[in-house]
C-alpha cells in the first residue's frame, strides 16, 4: 500500500524538482477536409480541429488536479499542411489563408500552439510544397500560435539540397518580418531531417500521414527531478550514475503514461507514443546544462560534454521504456540555447560555440534548437548549417533539426528575447567563411550506402 | 475502489488532524489509513481515504480543503492515488 515516504517522494519532485508533464498533445487528421475550393476547405480544417479538441484543455485541466501534476501545455498537431492544401491552393497566399484558419482554430480550442503547417520534401518538391515554404514567412509572422516544419532530408531519401537552399532564404525573410519582435517567427519553425510522424514537442509537431484519425501523444520531462537524484550519487562511478538516471527516467516516465492514459481514455481518442524527452525551460533547476554540469563538468561545453550528454540520452531511454508501452516522438534530451539558463550562461562564458553544440546533436535527440545568430548571416550560411546538421541525421539514421535565429539589427554581443517558455538567447558566433557556391548547386544528396539495408 | 491520498505538511500545532477530520466527516469522505509523524517540529500526514461517496466532485473539494489548511497554517494536497502506484510499484 502506498507509504508516506513515496507519497512526499513523488510531491517533492513535484513541488522542488519542477516535474511536470510537459505537454498534451492531440495529432488531428486533416486529409478528410481536402477539397478544391479554399475557403470550404479552410471552414472544414475548422470544424474538425473545434471538434476533435474541443475538450482537450479542460480535460488537460482536471487530470492536473485530479493528480496533482502540472501539465504545461496543451497543444494540437495536424497533417501536414502542404497535403491539405494541394488540391485547392494556387499560391502561396492561399496557403496564409489556411494558416489563419488554423490559429483561429487554436485560440477558439484555448491550446498555446498548433503544429503541421508543414512539408515533407526528404526526396522533392511539389508545387504544392514549394508553395507552401514559400508561403512561410507570411504565415508565421501573421499568426501567433502556429507552427511549422519541413522535413528535407532522411536516411532512405537522401537530402533536398534544393529544399535547404529555399529554407535558407525563407529563414531569413521571416526573422526580417518578424523584426520588431526579435524574428520570433523563427521561433516556430524547424527544419528535419528523419521528422517523426508522432512528435508531440512544438514546433516540429504534425500529423504523419501513417497516424489515425486523431491521436494523444504525451511528452514528457523532468530535467530538474534528474539533476536533483544524481546530486546524491557526486563522485560515485558511472555505473552508480547510470543506474540513478535510469530509475529516475522511469518514474518519470511512469507519470507520462498515466496521464497519457487519462487524457486518452476521457477523450475518447486513442493513445499514441509517450516522447521520452528531457526538455528543459528557462527556469532555474529545470535545465539539461545543470545535468551535464553536475556530472563533474565545469561549464557545459567543456571537453568530456558529448559523453556526458550521450550518456544521459542513452539512460533516460534504458530507463523510459520500461515504463511505457508505446515510446515514439523525438525521446532523448533537448539542448535548446534559449530554453535552458545553463545552455545560455555557457555561451556568455565562451565554454560553449556552434560547432560545440554541433557535435552534440550527433548524441543527442534533436539539434541545433533556439540558437540566435547575427542578422547579417546570409541566407546561404543559414543553408550550409542546416545541410549539415541534416547531413548528421541522414548519417546516423536518427532525427535532427534546426532552429535558427538570424535576429535583425543583432550582432554577436548582444541577446534575443522571446519571452515566455521560449526565453532569451545570445547571439552566437557564426564561422564568417562562404558556403554560397556548394549551397547554389542544387539538387539533391543521394541516400548513404548504409540505407540500402533490401 | 479508487482510492484517494491526502497529504498535510506544515507547523505542528493543536487541532490539525481533528481539522481535516471534521472536514472528511461533513462531506461523507472515509478514512482507510493514516501515517503521521512529527520531524524537527514539522507535522507530517497521509491519509489514504475513499472519497467516492461524497456529492462534491474532487477539484471543488480539493480546493476546499486547501483552504481549510490555509485556515490552519497548513498544506493539503488531495490527490488520486494512481500517481503514487505507477510511480513505485511495477
Amino acid at each position: 500500500m502506498t507509504n508516506l515516504f513515496e507519497v512526499q517522494e513523488t510531491n517533492k519532485m513535484i513541488e522542488e524538482s519542477n516535474l511536470d508533464v510537459r505537454t498534451i498533445t492531440m495529432g488531428i487528421s486533416l486529409l478528410d477536409c481536402c477539397g478544391t475550393d479554399v475557403d470550404d476547405v479552410c471552414e472544414r480544417i475548422y470544424r474538425k480541429i473545434t471538434t476533435k479538441a474541443e475538450h482537450l484543455v479542460e480535460v488537460g485541466r482536471q487530470i492536473e488536479l485530479e493528480y496533482g501534476i502540472p501539465i504545461v501545455n496543451k497543444r494540437i498537431s495536424v497533417t501536414p499542411i502542404s497535403l491539405v492544401g494541394a488540391s485547392c491552393c494556387h499560391e502561396p497566399a492561399d496557403f496564409v489563408k489556411i494558416a489563419h484558419t488554423l490559429n483561429d482554430a487554436a485560440l477558439k480550442v484555448g491550446v498555446n500552439f498548433l503544429g503541421g503547417y508543414s512539408a515533407l520534401v526528404s526526396k522533392g518538391m511539389t508545387p504544392a510544397d514549394r508553395m507552401l515554404i514559400e508561403s512561410i514567412p507570411q504565415a508565421l509572422s501573421q499568426t501567433q500560435l502556429v507552427c511549422s516544419s519541413v522535413n528535407v532530408g532522411s536516411t532512405k531519401t537522401g537530402i533536398d539540397m534544393d529544399a535547404v537552399r529555399l529554407l535558407g532564404e525563407k529563414i531569413c525573410e521571416t526573422a526580417e518580418l518578424t523584426r520588431d519582435q526579435d524574428a520570433i517567427g523563427c521561433a516556430k519553425l524547424v527544419v528535419f531531417c528523419n521528422a517523426p510522424d508522432d512528435n508531440p514537442f512544438m514546433a516540429g509537431a504534425f500529423h504523419g500521414v501513417t497516424e489515425g484519425d486523431a491521436v494523444i501523444n504525451v511528452g514528457v520531462s523532468g530535467p530538474g527531478v534528474v539533476k536533483r537524484a544524481i546530486e546524491e550519487v557526486r563522485g560515485k562511478d558511472f555505473g552508480v550514475l547510470c543506474e540513478t538516471i535510469k530509475k529516475t527516467a522511469f518514474k518519470v516516465t511512469r507519470v507520462g503514461q498515466l496521464v497519457a492514459q487519462e487524457a486518452s481514455r476521457r477523450l475518447n481518442v486513442p493513445f499514441g507514443i509517450i516522447d521520452l524527452s528531457l526538455a528543459p525551460t528557462p527556469a532555474i533547476g529545470d535545465s539539461i546544462a545543470e545535468i551535464l554540469e553536475e556530472m563533474g563538468l565545469e561549464r557545459v561545453g567543456a571537453p568530456g560534454t558529448t559523453a556526458a550528454l550521450a550518456m544521459l540520452n542513452d539512460q533516460v531511454k534504458k530507463g523510459g521504456i520500461m515504463a511505457s508501452s508505446y515510446v515514439g516522438g523525438l525521446s532523448g534530451a533537448f539542448i535548446p540555447v534559449s530554453e535552458d539558463h545553463g545552455m545560455i550562461d555557457a555561451v556568455l562564458n565562451d565554454a560553449l560555440s556552434l560547432e560545440k553544440l554541433e557535435a552534440m546533436t550527433c548524441v543527442c535527440s534533436v539539434g541545433l534548437d533556439m540558437i540566435a545568430v547575427p542578422g547579417d548571416t546570409k541566407p546561404s550560411t543559414v543553408s550550409g548549417i542546416i545541410a549539415d546538421e541534416m547531413a548528421i541525421g541522414m548519417i546516423n539514421q536518427k532525427t535532427t533539426a534546426v532552429r535558427l535565429i538570424p535576429v535583425p539589427g543583432k550582432s554577436v554581443g548582444d541577446s534575443a528575447e522571446f519571452g515566455g517558455l521560449l526565453g532569451y538567447a545570445p547571439i552566437m558566433k557564426v564561422n564568417p567563411f562562404s558556403c554560397e557556391a556548394f549551397i547554389a548547386r542544387g539538387g539533391r544528396i543521394p541516400a548513404p550506402v548504409h540505407s540500402f539495408k533490401n | 475502489m479508487k482510492k484517494t491520498i491526502i497529504t498535510v505538511i506544515g507547523k505542528d500545532r493543536v487541532g490539525i488532524i481533528a481539522t481535516v477530520c471534521a472536514f472528511l466527516a461533513e462531506h461523507n469522505i472515509n478514512i482507510l489509513d493514516i501515517d503521521q509523524s512529527i520531524v524537527q517540529g514539522f507535522f507530517h500526514m497521509m491519509m489514504i481515504v475513499d472519497a467516492n461517496k461524497t456529492d462534491k466532485d474532487f477539484a471543488e473539494l480539493a480546493a476546499q480543503l486547501a483552504k481549510v489548511g490555509e485556515g490552519i497554517g497548513v498544506q493539503i494536497k488531495m490527490q488520486h492515488e494512481d500517481i503514487f502506484n505507477v510511480m513505485h510499484r511495477i
